[in-house]
């Protein structure tokens, strides 16, 4: 199996005024397609750190990182843009969908800026809803929706585009235990169908659905095992 | 992305408040439609002044005596009298640059008409007054040169006086009476309406210039003229002509440089430019004080975009992280500031032309709305939103998506 994303002695060194503070000490890692992988640590580990570089939203300080064979080191913002358009897809703790604007459209938003046409935006759009249960909720307002209901059209609108993996920040912080149970299970059902899902996460009990545990502190990984998911 | 979801996506922003969307527009509106308003006013102005200056003739030069010393008092100009009958003819025959020269005397009177009368100017003129004013008769003759050398008592009516003396029936070929001398109506002039001045320039009796020297003004020598109306060949040989003039005036006056000329030269279109200047500028003036209220507006524009990507900080980081380039960002913000203000452009000049046509209506004011106007405040307005729209579109293209995304 080929390795989707590669890390190599990845730093991260933010600085406020004359004060350094480095996020991420040198972390290397690999992920192979098709792996559902739970990051895990307390606040200021440096897990959050990790996944934004991991999205191409913060560009390390330095080392490198290779996403699907592509070295994002060195892009420039409107090439990072692209990539997580065709390359990522993400789910946020607070669902971050667009207020009064209906379900579909809010799926369709990735392929809006891949430059699809609205016939081809809708016809896929309508394909990923239905993939994560959402069929006949398209005209739904995000306001209408239950949080349960909201995230599946976040992970929809990360579906959207085959991207070469999910992100998911904290994806079922915001519900009740039953519905991250549920979440959970679309996310593994996802993952049996062969897409790489990278997920953050705190909770013990829903990193135990992921095959694979990263573990942070103080800005490096303390820990790297494999767990045989079963719920 | 492509353009018509840009231009969705901002209409869909603007739906959102509607309310304060309209308010925003709201200054644009005034703004515009002041704008449009006033320079219908201000085109509307200058468009009578021009027609005015076409009613008097183009290319038209006075010549009038200068002043005269008698026992001590001097009069004003105009008041010596200098000029001749000859000194006309040698103008219109001795400068190359005049097309026509025409002396005029200038009387008034009571005109009667069987059981009518009406007070009016009379003015006697040689056949050429009539070339130089482009003043034709609408109906009967014009004077002819016979009637000049013949002196012959016949007369052309202005509109206003043929109305007054004869109402609706047709004068020509009737006798009406001037200053108690028997006078043959040959025609009726076309109505030319007010002078530049507001004088009505219909209300006056035409005749013959030798007729009036004997009949109508008194005078201490024979074959005086009042003021020779000079029509230069073109616009550019205006300058020339009036040079020629003085020159040839000079030279028959036997005017040195010792003594003060006894006559004075006014180019009347000059004074007339002038006047149509001043309402140009005005229209001007005008629309610049309107264009104030079209900053003030933007301003007002460029406030609540801000405000807006202030708001919507979390969902511009949304769209960062799902692929929206710098430029997408910029370019819907820009749309949605530019989409008030065209919109608030159109009503404004829906508005704006209104009013105009309501000025014009109940106030009697001449208004013009031109093409030209509404195009130059519709890219105005559009320009308005492109200006004003820009820094917070560009504040909200340089946002960090990971802050964005963490707005609260």
């Amino acid at each position: 199996m080929s390795s989707v994303i590669s890390l190599t002695d990845i730093r991260r060194v933010f600085i406020m005024g004359d004060q350094q503070f480095e996020a991420l000490k040198g972390v290397s890692f690999d992920i192979t397609t098709g792996e559902f992988v739970a990051i895990m640590g307390a606040s200021g580990s440096g897990k959050s750190t990790c996944m934004n570089v991991l999205g191409c939203l913060d560009p390390p300080t330095s080392g490198r990182y290779l996403l699907d064979g592509l070295d994002v080191g060195g892009m420039g913002t409107n090439e990072l843009a692209d990539i997580r358009n065709k390359k990522l897809g993400f789910v946020f703790q607070g669902f971050n969908l667009l207020a009064r604007t209906p379900a579909v459209e809010n799926v369709e938003l990735p392929l809006i800026y891949a430059g699809l046409g609205s016939r081809e935006r809708r016809r896929q759009a309508l394909i990923a809803m239905e993939q994560v249960g959402l069929a006949g909720k398209e005209n739904n307002h995000p306001s209408q929706l239950s949080g349960g209901q909201q995230q599946r059209v976040a992970i929809a609108r990360a579906l959207v585009n085959n991207p070469a993996v999910i992100l998911a920040d904290e994806p079922t912080g915001n519900l009740d235990s039953s519905t991250s149970e549920e979440i959970m299970n679309l996310f593994t059902a996802l993952n049996r169908q062969g897409i790489t899902i990278i997920m953050v996460t705190h909770e013990h009990d829903v990193a135990a659905f992921a095959g694979r545990q990263i573990t942070f502190r103080d800005g490096r990984i303390i820990s790297d095992s494999l767990t045989t998911a079963t719920v | 992305m492509d353009f018509i979801q840009t231009l969705k996506i901002a209409l869909r922003a603007l739906r959102t408040n509607k309310m304060r969307s309209f308010l925003t527009m709201l200054g644009i509106i005034i703004g515009i439609a002041a704008v449009i308003a006033m320079m219908a006013v201000g085109s509307g102005a200058s468009y009578v002044i021009s027609q005015q200056i076409a009613s008097i003739g183009s290319n038209i030069i006075l010549v009038i005596p200068g002043s005269t010393t008698s026992g001590g008092l001097r009069t004003g100009s105009g008041g010596a009298q200098t000029l001749s009958s000859d000194d006309a003819r040698s103008i219109g025959t001795d400068c190359p640059s005049v097309a026509y020269a025409a002396g005029t005397v200038r009387a008034s009177g009571q005109i009667i008409s069987g059981n009518m009368n009406w007070s009016s100017v009379i003015m006697g003129g040689t056949p050429e007054l009539f070339e130089i004013r482009e003043w034709p008769v609408v109906s009967g003759r014009a004077i002819s040169q016979q009637d000049e050398d013949g002196a012959i008592k016949v007369c052309l009516l202005g509109q206003t006086v043929a109305e007054n003396l004869f109402g609706s029936a047709d004068p020509v070929g009737s006798i009406v009476r001037i200053k108690k001398i028997p006078f043959t109506v040959i025609g009726i002039l076309e109505r030319k309406g007010q002078s530049p001045q507001g004088q009505d320039q219909d209300d006056a009796v035409f005749v013959p210039l030798r007729t009036a020297q004997r009949n109508l003004v008194r005078s201490q020598r024979t074959g005086i003229v009042s003021a020779i109306i000079v029509k230069a060949k073109s616009e550019e040989l205006i300058d020339k002509a009036e040079k020629e003039i003085q020159m040839l005036l000079n030279q028959r006056h036997r005017i040195t440089a010792a003594k003060e000329p006894d006559f004075t030269t006014r180019n009347l279109s000059e004074i007339l430019a002038v006047a149509e200047q001043s309402a140009k500028a005005m229209s001007l003036l005008l629309g610049a004080v309107a264009s104030i209220s079209l900053i003030v507006g933007g301003i007002g524009i460029m406030n609540i975009m801000l405000v807006s990507v202030t708001e919507r900080t979390r969902e511009i980081g949304i769209r960062m992280a799902i692929g929206a380039k710098k430029n997408d960002i910029l370019l819907q913000f820009m749309t949605e500031a530019v989409l008030l203000t065209m919109l608030g452009g159109l009503i404004g000049i829906a508005l704006g032309a209104g009013g105009a046509t309501g000025v014009s209506r109940f106030l009697g004011w001449p208004t013009m709305i031109s093409i030209q106007s509404i195009t130059i405040a519709f890219l105005f307005s559009a320009a308005v939103g492109i200006f004003f729209g820009f820094y917070p579109a560009k504040k909200a293209a340089g946002l960090n998506p990971i802050d964005a995304l963490r707005y609260e």
